[in-house]
């Protein structure tokens, strides 16, 4: 039995810019010996044929440079979310369209549960697409008054919780005086708890543990699934505590045999002083494995737009909201920049408002010119309001980019409406832009924000569609090429990778998006509904259906 | 259900002198329990010499205080202290430089368990004008401000002329906020801690009004508590700190934590006698005015 194995496929599409399509590739050793044709192959010695791909398109495996590990957690609750959603096990949940459908589910989610003081939790609730209806305990005492219940939004900045909870977290109360938790005219709490500060307390009675950013260990083979269905063989984790359990358990939890994907977490910047931080990403760096690569840093430098907490330049808000909150300042900022650039650690930085990514320009400029590194790759995460001159000063500074394409579709109405107004909501995660800047760019899901699917997310970029079916910003629209390059190779080299991943050419991951069709010659406005046979993950092969 | 813990703010932005006057308390803890939780280790939160022990999450410091980091979830740091065993007598929470008050504030009278005694902001008075201009932290140093019961003004030895302008812009900005001057973080432990009504409250530094007054209020009959909470926080009458207890219209002994502008108002399972610790500056603790509002709210026997 030979050691290659050369898959034949209806087309291949190698994103290898001197040999952009082939028919068949050969593996060995979980690498790509060499793509091209079967009688090119061939030369390379015996070698076994297989062409269970024969009607197949492969791609490279997608590659995330923007998701959470919490999605595969999050699945063991209640799914609530307006969309229809795919879990790790292939079920498609319709989506509830109004608080009784919510209701009902969890209802029906109940019947299931033994115990009955257990808690029942749901997630990814979305009123804005409810006319705004708020949720009260009330609604959720339809399911129990016994039995504690919790709903966390969308957003993940809000929780829906029953009488119950608030009762268990002592809460059930008049005279409460604090803007996160909304009273009824009865003086009570309504149920509903806005802020990390307010749910926290109530959290871990429903079931919503705090350590939510890093997953349990099913949590994290569930978010492979995942990957498997969507054709993800490489994603990120930004970002994760990254204690010593957590990094034991993921190292643990990637190494089994078959676990089907590649995971990059990033480690979360609080909690350690600056020369602390630098120094404990360089000592998991040199813990990473094939399949769980560790080695740099994720900063939060602000909050979220549709949140009001992002921070904004001139003339701020569109509703007039307050501008948003800094998760870090400045000089810190700057001393993770300089500490880690002598180092030569790489950071992520996420920056939704405008105004915080004119502060990491600020402060990169310098640091960049104390610790000259010319190969830094430093990241704005989300960036999705910079504007071309932003784009052209990170791309004069090294940086790469990584635009929030699915933001659009899921909350452009509102940027339009409410939070940045139509002239800023039509350049918001401006790729057009940044390509022309000449910028290295991904894009990104940032799963469970909304649902992992590198082609919905080339999707989103190519076609800019909102909620509501508008083209937000045509001017920004990228080509399907870009789309499937930036899913691939653009984020691969956001993480350094793309001399490992991102492509079919030889000396690479055998990394393979199966598909059932081909993104280059179908309706690019069909992009998003091209089915996902599995994956290639290191030369194994995974099919969704048998997961 | 035990006594609740209290638990006081530390905010202001980098720089303000936090951790100067975090170290100076710890030094003055006299034999308090003290539990400090800062956002991170490292840049020495805590003197070297006061350290005598630290492993990955907890620095252990003499006389019984320790010091935890709390990264990003200080809730769920709030929650694991509670259940120390011994008990800390006191928390002290750092905050992070960029943090809002307010919604620390929020998250602390929330927690069974914890009674908020305090949320201080501090400002160097050298750097506060550059701050408040700045483009990008302007704004949130003046909502740390703010959001101040107790506005605690640090480094004013260093640069007197600036400091004098910033204490008046401050004072015709946020007039209802008790402000105070200290000097190489010597903020008096009698201001967050239990003042021992007996002994006179120590000078707490360099600056000419450092020196305290005064008084205890017992009350002689069951008082309005809420409404006089109400009243004490919009009294303006020269009180920095006050701390006791008096029993409500329905009988229950009620803890009255008062520092700077905030009053908090807890039920601590407690058979403590009545009565109320004021501190204000000297002479501008307003005894006579402070006995003659409190009076109103004492509610004849029936």
């Amino acid at each position: 039995m030979s050691d290659i194995t050369i898959y034949a496929a209806k087309k291949i599409i190698t994103m290898n810019a001197s040999r952009p399509y082939a028919t068949h590739v050969a593996v060995r050793e979980g690498r790509v010996l060499a793509a091209g044709s079967l009688d090119e192959l061939s030369s390379y010695g015996p070698h076994t044929l297989d062409d269970r791909f024969a009607d197949k398109v492969l791609m490279p495996g997608f590659v995330e440079g923007h998701a959470h590990t919490m999605e595969g957690s999050l699945w063991a609750k209640v799914y609530c979310g307006w969309f229809d959603r795919t879990d790790p096990d292939g079920k498609t949940w319709e989506g509830a369209k109004s608080i009784d459908a919510v209701v009902a589910r969890l209802i029906e989610a109940q019947e299931h549960l033994t115990d009955p003081d257990a808690p029942l939790s749901g997630w990814q609730l979305d009123p804005i697409y409810m006319d705004n209806t708020r949720v009260t305990r009330a609604d959720l005492d339809r399911v129990s008054t016994t039995r504690p219940i919790g709903i966390l939004h969308a957003s993940g900045h809000i929780l829906n919780v029953n009488t119950r909870a608030l009762e268990l977290a002592g809460m059930m109360k008049t005279g409460l005086n604090n803007p996160g938790i909304p009273l009824g005219n009865d003086g009570y709490p309504t149920g509903e708890l806005k802020g990390p500060e307010v749910m926290t307390p109530v959290g871990a009675h429903i079931g919503f543990e705090r350590n939510m950013l890093d997953a349990d260990e099913d949590g994290l083979r569930n978010f492979a699934k995942l990957c498997v269905r969507t054709g993800t063989t490489t994603i990120t984790d930004l970002a994760s505590r990254m204690d010593p359990d957590t990094v034991d358990m993921m190292l643990r939890v990637t190494g089994e045999k078959n676990y089907p994907a590649r995971i990059v977490p990033l480690r979360f910047f609080l909690g350690l002083a600056p020369d602390e931080l630098v120094a404990e990403v360089l000592r998991l760096k040199g813990m990473s494995t094939d399949r769980l690569s560790m080695g740099r840093i994720k900063i939060v430098a602000d909050g979220s737009i549709q949140g009001f907490s992002a921070r904004l330049r001139w003339p701020g808000y569109h509703n007039g909201a307050p501008n948003g909150l800094w998760y870090i300042a400045p000089e810190q900022l700057s001393e993770i920049y300089h500490r880690a650039l002598e180092a030569g650690v790489q950071v992520h930085t996420h920056t939704n408002g405008d105004q915080a990514t004119q502060l990491v320009l600020e402060k990169m400029a310098p640091a960049l010119q104390a610790h000259p590194n010319p190969d830094h790759r430093f990241t704005l995460q989300h960036c999705q309001l910079a504007d071309a001159a932003q784009f052209g000063q990170a791309a004069k500074l090294g940086m790469c980019v990584n635009l929030f394409a699915n933001h659009h579709f899921y909350w452009g109405d509102e940027h339009y409406n409410m939070t940045v107004g139509p002239e800023r909501a039509t350049r918001m995660n401006a790729c057009r832009t940044a390509l022309n800047a000449g910028i290295p760019m991904a894009i990104h899901s940032d799963a469970p924000v909304t649902p992992l699917g590198p082609l919905f997310t080339a999707w989103a970029a190519v076609n800019r569609i909102t909620a509501s079916g508008r083209v937000q910003g045509a001017e920004e629209c990228i080509t399907v090429d870009e789309a499937l390059w930036a899913i691939t190779m653009g984020a691969a080299y956001t993480l350094h990778m793309e001399g490992d991943i991102g492509s079919i050419e030889t000396g690479k991951k055998a990394d393979f998006a199966v598909l059932d069709d081909d993104p280059t010659t179908c309706d690019p406005k069909a992009l998003k509904d091209i089915s996902v046979w599995g994956t290639v993950q290191g030369g194994r092969v995974f099919a969704a259906a048998d997961l | 259900m035990s006594t609740p813990l209290p638990v006081t703010l530390i905010a202001g932005y980098l720089g303000a002198g936090k951790t100067t006057v975090v170290n100076h308390l710890l030094r003055h803890a006299n034999g308090r329990r003290l539990a400090v939780l800062v956002n991170e280790f490292g840049a020495l939160p805590i003197d070297e010499d006061l350290i005598e022990a630290q492993d990955d999450d907890l620095i252990s410091i003499a006389g019984g205080c320790i010091c935890c980091s709390f990264g990003s979830d200080l809730t769920g740091a709030l929650i694991e202290l509670a259940a120390l065993d011994p008990r800390p007598d006191h928390v002290l929470i750092e905050a992070s430089g960029v943090a809002i008050p307010g919604a620390i504030a929020g998250a602390m009278s929330l927690l069974e368990g914890y009674a908020p005694c305090g949320v201080c902001v501090l400002a160097d008075v050298t750097s506060l004008p550059k701050l408040i201009a700045d483009e990008y932290v302007g704004d949130t140093v003046e909502r740390q401000l703010s959001d101040a019961g107790l506005i605690v003004l640090t480094k004013a030895d260093l640069d007197p002329a600036t400091a004098n302008e910033t204490e008046s812009w401050l004072r015709t900005k946020y007039l209802a906020t008790p402000m105070l001057l200290v000097s190489d973080g010597k903020l008096a432990p009698a201001l967050l801690f239990d003042a021992p009504a007996s002994i006179p409250v120590q000078s707490s530094g360099t600056h000419a009004d450092a020196d305290y007054d005064s008084f205890v209020y017992t009350p002689p009959a069951r008082i309005a508590v809420k409404d006089m909470a109400q009243a004490l926080r919009q009294s303006a009458l020269g009180i920095i700190r006050a701390k006791g207890f008096v029993t409500d219209a329905d009988g229950a002994r009620a803890l009255i934590q008062m520092v700077g502008k905030a009053v908090d108002v807890t039920y601590p399972d407690t058979d403590a006698q009545p009565g109320i610790v004021f501190i204000g500056l000297k002479g501008q603790l307003d005894e006579a005015a402070i006995r003659a509002m409190l009076a109103t709210f004492e509610i004849a026997a029936v």
